[in-house]
Parts: structure tokens; C-alpha cells; sequence
């Protein structure tokens, strides 16, 4: 262990180029700046303390934002979280879109606090897969690693998270018609 | 591709999740077929709107300043005991017995000194204000400080140095108001503290020191009375060349 640690830097060199995103993703699943700080710091504090024990060539990204994930779900605003409950994962097929043309997803999409606004109502559940995918580019298997859950898991939540961003971003196009 | 295959590879088609094999048939049925096609750009305009929403949060550069900090004391500090846990053991023993020296010698208090002044460094950069007066022009920053201080102090010329100023405040210290100046040079901060030499105060050596504690450069010294300490994160190199301009310009 103690051999490896110099060959693929420090932990500094590993974890401050993703401090700004761990940020940003820890800020979007409490939705608390202070909450969000409390979180990053914990999570750098768990994953320093842990990184004897993280092996080189693993996903060090899905690593540290698995520990930030474990941690946020002790945490207060993850308790609060936890008390929405999401439909069983695996139920089958994800139904049409019922609502919105594409063009009027469009308009809505072109507002950026339409879709801000959007994601705050998401389950965590939907919103941290659709942020892992979308924001941080991870791929399925990384999504999986991170949040520990199977790959098929990851393709369906984010299916649902789409649907009902979807269907969030095509309402609020029809309210701002109607005004 | 039938248009209801498309439909369940719209996903893995936005998030770059085909195989080429797959990326092919896809992009041929894609364009004979335009109610595919509109999906697929709907799709991947929402992925991308949702990525130019979702990238909000910023981190406040106090919080940035904190955690870097810290991270950087307590990895190099790790990084030293997995590489060299002998040495490790032996700069503790080495520690042990220069504290059992400084108890000898009745300098206790010196370290716990030079932690606080570490401190007010970083909590004056940690401060929404981390100055009183904001100015790079000692002739304005000097005259700041009359009637607040119960000394003066003549300001370094950094003309060409790589050193800026960047303003000052007054701190406290052992009960006594002393100055703070910040100075900028590249990334780095460097704080300047001036106090009053009270005759009572033999707990630092006379001369210059460096510590390293708290992975910060420090670097104290006495001029005319007045105890001067440098305290930063830059290399020692830069440290000592700020205390060097500031020795020319208290003796001139």
C-alpha cells in the first residue's frame, strides 16, 4: 500500500480538481450552501482519512462521490430526503410522455430557471442520477459504482427522471402560455 | 432498427452509451426517419440545458480557501506517515524531545504564539473583509493606521518586488493592537503583522525563525522595537524576500 501512494499522486492532487463539482452536486441534493459545506468537508475528511485503503486504478471520481453520497444520506437534509419514497425501480416499462410537444419542451429548456426550478422538485432519487449523467458526463457503470446500485437501476431511474423532468419542464411552458 | 427499437435506445444514444455497431444502425435509421430524429434532438437539447442549468453552485471562495487548507496540512501530513512510518515515529520522538527542550529552556509559549498568529492570518483571509482599508498605496494605507496604533511603521517600496499590497486592518495580539498588512504575490497571501516589543516578551529568539506548522512559512523577527511576523503559504523563498524589504524600509 504504502508503495503505490507515490505513484499516482496525493490525495490534494487527486480531490481539489473536483472540489468546485462536489460542490455543486452536494449543493443540489441538500439545496443548503451551508449544508452543501458540511457535506463537501465531511466527505473530504471520510475520504482522506479512507484513502490508504482506496486502490490505484479503481474510478477515484466515483469513489469520493460514493463517500459523499453515503454521508449525505446520514445527514440531515439526506434524512429528509429519504422520507420520499420513489415507485419500485425495476416496474416495468416507462409509459409514453403524455403531456408537452417537444417544441414547448424546447422553449422551457431554454430557460435556464425553468429547469433549475424543475430539478429541485425531482425525488434526490431522480435528480442525483439525471446530475451524475448529465453534469458530471459519468458513464451507467460509473453512475452504478457511485450510487451503488445495479446498471439497470441507473437506465430506469434515469428514464423516470427524464419523464418527469419532462413533464415539470411542459407544465411550466403551459402556465406561462396561459398567463 | 424498427422506430420502437430506436425508442429504447434514444437514452443510451444521448449518453454516449452505443457501441459503434449500435451508434450505426442507429444514426442510418435516424435519417430516413424524422419523428426519430426530432426525439433524439429534443433529448440531447434537454441533456444539454440541463447541464448548463445544473452547473449553479458555486463555492464560496472562503469555503475554497478553507478546504484547501486543509486539505493540504492534513495530506501532506498523511502522505508522510504512509510513505515513511519509521520516520514518521522518529519525527514524533524528534518532536518529543524538542518540546521536552523548549520545556527546559521556558519557551512553552511560543508555539501556542505562533499558532495564533497563524490564526489571525487565516481567519482575516477566511473574512468576507480580510481588510480595513483597501489600498496597494502604502501612502494611503500608513496614515490609516495613525491615532489606531500606539507605534508607526515605515511601509516596504515593492516596486518591481512581484509583491503587491493589498490593504490592512488592525489585529490583536497578547492584548495588544498591532497592524496587519496583506500582501498578494502570484496566488498567494502573505500577512504582515507589526506589534509593539513588550520588554517582557523573550519568548522568541532574536533573529529570524521559519516554522513550517501548520504548513504555513512563517518568519519572525525584531526591528526598532517592534516584532515583526510573516505568515504564508508561499515557498519561504518569497517569505524571507518580503522580510528582507520590509527590514530595508524600517531602517531607512
Amino acid at each position: 500500500m504504502a508503495d503505490t501512494q507515490s505513484d499516482f499522486g496525493t490525495f490534494e492532487e487527486l480531490a481539489l480538481p473536483l472540489f468546485a463539482r462536489l460542490y455543486n452536486f452536494a449543493h443540489w441534493l441538500t439545496q443548503d450552501r451551508s449544508e452543501a459545506e458540511d457535506l463537501v468537508q465531511e466527505t473530504c475528511m471520510k475520504a482522506l482519512k479512507g484513502f490508504g485503503s482506496f486502490r490505484q486504478g479503481t474510478n477515484f471520481r466515483a469513489w469520493i462521490y460514493r463517500i459523499l453520497k453515503n454521508t449525505f444520506l446520514t445527514s440531515r437534509a439526506g434524512l429528509r430526503a429519504a422520507t420520499v419514497s420513489l415507485e419500485d425501480d425495476e416496474a416495468a416499462p416507462v409509459e409514453p410522455i403524455a403531456s408537452g410537444t417537444p417544441e414547448s419542451i424546447l422553449i422551457s429548456s431554454s430557460d435556464q430557471r425553468t429547469i433549475q426550478a424543475a430539478l429541485d422538485e425531482l425525488p434526490v432519487q431522480y435528480r442525483e442520477v439525471i446530475l451524475l449523467c448529465d453534469v458530471e458526463e459519468m458513464s451507467y457503470q460509473e453512475i452504478a459504482e457511485t450510487l451503488a446500485i445495479p446498471i439497470g437501476t441507473v437506465m430506469s431511474r434515469l428514464s423516470r427522471g427524464r419523464k418527469t423532468m419532462r413533464e415539470l419542464l411542459s407544465e411550466a411552458s403551459i402556465r406561462r402560455a396561459c398567463k | 432498427m424498427t422506430c420502437g427499437e430506436i425508442h429504447g435506445k434514444l437514452a443510451p444514444y444521448v449518453d454516449s452509451e452505443l457501441s459503434a455497431s449500435e451508434l450505426a444502425e442507429f444514426e442510418s435509421h435516424l435519417r430516413g426517419c424524422a419523428t426519430c430524429a426530432a426525439e433524439a434532438l429534443e433529448l440531447l437539447q434537454t441533456k444539454r440545458a440541463i447541464r448548463a442549468a445544473a452547473t449553479r453552485y458555486v463555492p464560496s471562495p472562503e469555503f475554497r480557501l478553507r478546504m484547501e487548507q486543509s486539505m493540504r496540512s492534513r495530506s501532506k501530513r498523511r502522505w508522510f506517515e504512509m510513505r515513511f512510518p519509521g520516520l514518521a515515529l522518529a519525527a514524533v520522538a524528534a518532536v518529543l524531545l524538542i518540546a521536552s527542550v523548549t520545556l527546559l529552556l521556558n519557551r512553552t509559549g511560543r508555539e501556542r504564539e505562533l499558532t495564533e498568529i497563524a490564526d489571525l492570518h487565516v481567519t482575516a483571509l477566511a473574512s468576507s473583509n480580510p481588510v480595513d482599508v483597501i489600498s496597494t498605496d502604502k501612502h494611503t494605507v500608513k496614515p490609516w493606521f495613525a491615532g489606531k496604533l500606539p507605534f508607526s511603521f515605515n511601509l516596504p517600496e515593492l516596486q518591481g518586488s512581484g509583491f503587491t499590497l493589498a490593504g490592512g486592518r488592525v489585529a490583536y495580539f497578547e492584548h495588544s493592537s498591532g497592524a496587519q498588512l496583506i500582501f498578494d504575490l502570484r496566488k498567494h497571501q502573505l500577512s504582515v503583522f507589526i506589534f509593539k516589543e513588550e520588554p517582557r516578551e523573550l519568548t522568541f529568539p532574536e533573529g529570524t525563525v521559519t516554522s513550517t506548522r501548520l504548513a504555513f512559512q512563517m518568519e519572525t523577527w525584531r526591528e526598532g522595537g517592534l516584532r515583526y511576523f510573516i505568515v504564508s503559504d508561499a515557498p519561504a523563498s518569497d517569505v524571507h524576500a518580503l522580510g528582507e524589504l520590509l527590514r530595508k524600509a524600517a531602517r531607512s
